[in-house]
């Protein structure tokens, strides 16, 4: 008796699992799914029947692709420049922020020094602070000192916004390296900085890749700063700003813009492949321990 | 006898005085932190104290060239923060905001973590795909929704009308509805990161309770209820109070979607508006103080009741 109501509560529950399972997944990829397809249809074709979630081979077009990378001046959205912009703007920010936090992260995690859970408390307030309080006066003090719409003040923003989370990841990872290797180094005769670039360096590079990714990624994907910096220079955009940009108007057709958006989001999801494993766990790092 | 000598030289040669490798680390740690010092202060903390001071003052856009630091001191932009109706609406359109898309968020992603638990074949590639919503450039999948709810040629307009709606929706345009849209959009975008943390966890969680409880007969809703969930409250209280935070400040996903309109106007948007909008420099500060505010009233409170309860049990 109690085992076939065990077994059939099992049943249940497993059902539940499933539909759970597909439900989620449709709802996760679907858009995505709809986005890549819109991206090779012409918008008359899309017109005529919306409701379709498939297109056969003979109607889709690369034309859209052609367009929206195109220079304006070839009659196009000017995405390849867009392309550009971006990839300009995360690199660089990618590399200051690795730069400035690898070795802040090391002291935080490393060394007694003074002061060191005040720094740590600072960092923290900056990574909750509302963004759109810092919006304000940057705007005003980049106009004032003519950093507005250029690309080195909105990549410093981008530094100062991800040096918080990449010191919190690069932290963590840190303090698993045991610190007998480096006192080993150490007795050897090496210095502090010596024992960095040989030792803890080299052990740390899985979450040095990791952290500098998703640094490229929060650059790349960024939105608020790009607007209020960079909305009257079209030719400083970056994709993300394009994109939104341009889907405002009516000018351009959607399916173009939907190419767009394909191209924005494939650097993105090319990225997160190679680095998914590290990156989900250096972000939930902390998160076992409750 | 030999081996242990030079040992024992080593040690005292690496370590002399305790004392001077402590402010060896110290001289050594402040030089490596300075840098994100100095660079977070320039860039955040003093501006954020410029913020501050903006707020009191009367100053448009147009006035910037001018304008000393300290020009034009004034109340004026908190009183009509105060007393206008725009600011208190928008506040209590983040709250709702805020909380709706926090608590779906983690709802969502807590199924998502239990349903992918046990291993199965395809379970990374599931896991993976499901964490895309959360990795994606917001601009992209905020257009792509727009696509796909458009009322002429959106495919959920088009399919609900196929199966029963008598006429489309204007998701992104039409009140009640507009809110809802932005509300699911965040859930949608955010469950992953709950489902990130809430699978780190389960991994720690022990399987021996839930086999015992097993063999005593409780059902799975049981164990669920009582062995997994009460290990799981921590992250989901960490949860609560991130993803409420970073909702309250959103501002990406609401502007993309409505830019604010249909009766989603947040704090975070009403604040860019007023500033690229209205040029008013000194009400969207004074704004975006109140946004912070509130905030940080709201942590301590949350703070606070956490505790005592703490201290109860």
């Amino acid at each position: 008796m109690t085992t076939t109501h065990a077994s059939s509560d099992r049943r249940a529950w497993s059902l539940v699992r499933w539909v759970v399972l597909a439900v989620l997944t449709v709802a996760a990829v679907f858009p995505f799914y709809y986005m890549l397809m819109l991206s090779f249809v012409p918008i008359e074709s899309l017109l005529l029947d919306p409701g379709r979630i498939w297109v056969a081979g003979q109607q889709l077009t690369t034309e859209t692709y052609r367009t929206v990378l195109a220079s304006t001046e070839n009659e196009g959205q000017g995405f390849g420049l867009f392309l550009r912009n971006s990839a300009i703007v995360a690199t660089a920010c990618m590399v200051i922020t690795l730069l400035i936090s690898i070795p802040g992260a090391y002291a935080v995690a490393r060394l007694p020094f003074m002061g060191r859970r005040t720094v740590s408390a600072l960092f923290l307030s900056v990574y909750l602070f509302p963004t759109i309080v810092l919006a304000v006066p940057l705007f005003i003090a980049f106009a004032k000192v003519g950093l507005q719409s250029s690309l080195v003040g909105l990549m410093l923003v981008y530094v100062v916004q991800t040096i918080p989370v990449s010191i919190y990841m690069l932290r963590t990872y840190f303090e698993t390296i045991p610190e007998t290797v480096e006192e080993a180094a150490e007795i050897d005769g090496a210095g502090r900085f010596a024992t960095m670039r040989h030792i803890t360096l080299p052990l740390a590079m899985p979450s040095i890749l990791s952290t500098g990714l998703y640094v490229f990624m929060i650059a790349w994907n960024e939105f608020l700063f790009a607007l209020l910096f960079l909305a009257a220079q079209p030719e400083r955009w970056t994709v993300s700003l394009g994109l939104a940009q341009l889907s405002n108007g009516i000018e351009v057709p959607k399916t173009v813009l939907m190419a767009g958006s394909v191209i924005l989001t494939v650097p993105i999801i090319v990225l997160y492949s190679i680095a998914e494993r590290a990156l989900t766990e250096g972000l939930t790092a902390g998160a076992d321990k409750g | 006898m030999t081996a242990t000598t030079p040992v024992t030289a080593t040690d005292t040669g690496a370590t002399p005085n305790p004392r001077t490798r402590t402010k060896r680390d110290n001289r050594d740690g402040i030089a490596m932190v300075l840098p994100t010092v100095v660079i977070v202060v320039a860039v955040i903390v003093i501006p954020v104290l410029w913020n501050l001071v903006l707020a009191f003052q009367d100053l448009r856009l147009i006035d910037l060239r001018d304008a000393g630091p300290f020009d034009n001191l004034t109340l004026e932009n908190f009183r009509r923060v105060f007393t206008g109706p725009g600011f208190w609406q928008a506040l209590w359109n983040t709250v709702v905001y805020s909380v709706l898309s926090t608590a779906g968020s983690i709802l969502v992603g807590l199924g998502a973590a239990l349903a992918l638990r046990r291993p199965f074949p395809g379970r990374g590639v599931l896991r993976a795909l499901m964490l895309l919503p959360y990795v994606a450039p917001v601009v992209a999948v905020a257009f792509t929704w727009e696509m796909m709810l458009n009322p002429q040629f959106g495919i959920v307009n088009v399919w609900g009308q196929r199966l029963g709606m008598d006429r489309p929706i204007d998701f992104l345009g039409q009140a009640p509805w507009a809110m809802a849209t932005v509300i699911a959009f965040e859930i949608w975008r955010y469950f992953p990161f709950a489902f990130l943390f809430l699978t780190a966890r389960l991994l720690t969680v022990s399987h021996d309770t839930e086999e015992a409880a097993v063999m005593d007969g409780a059902s799975t809703w049981q164990r669920y209820r009582y062995i997994v969930l009460p290990q799981l409250l921590p992250v989901i209280a960490l949860l609560c109070v991130l993803r409420l935070i970073m909702t309250f400040n959103k501002f990406d996903d609401v502007y993309l979607l409505t830019g604010g309109g249909a009766g989603t106007e947040v704090v975070a948007v009403r604040v860019y508006d007023t500033l690229t909008g209205r040029f008013d420099v000194g009400g969207a500060a004074a704004q975006a103080i109140m946004l912070a505010l509130f905030l940080a009233v709201a942590l301590g409170l949350y703070h606070r009741i956490l505790r005592r309860q703490e201290q109860r049990s």
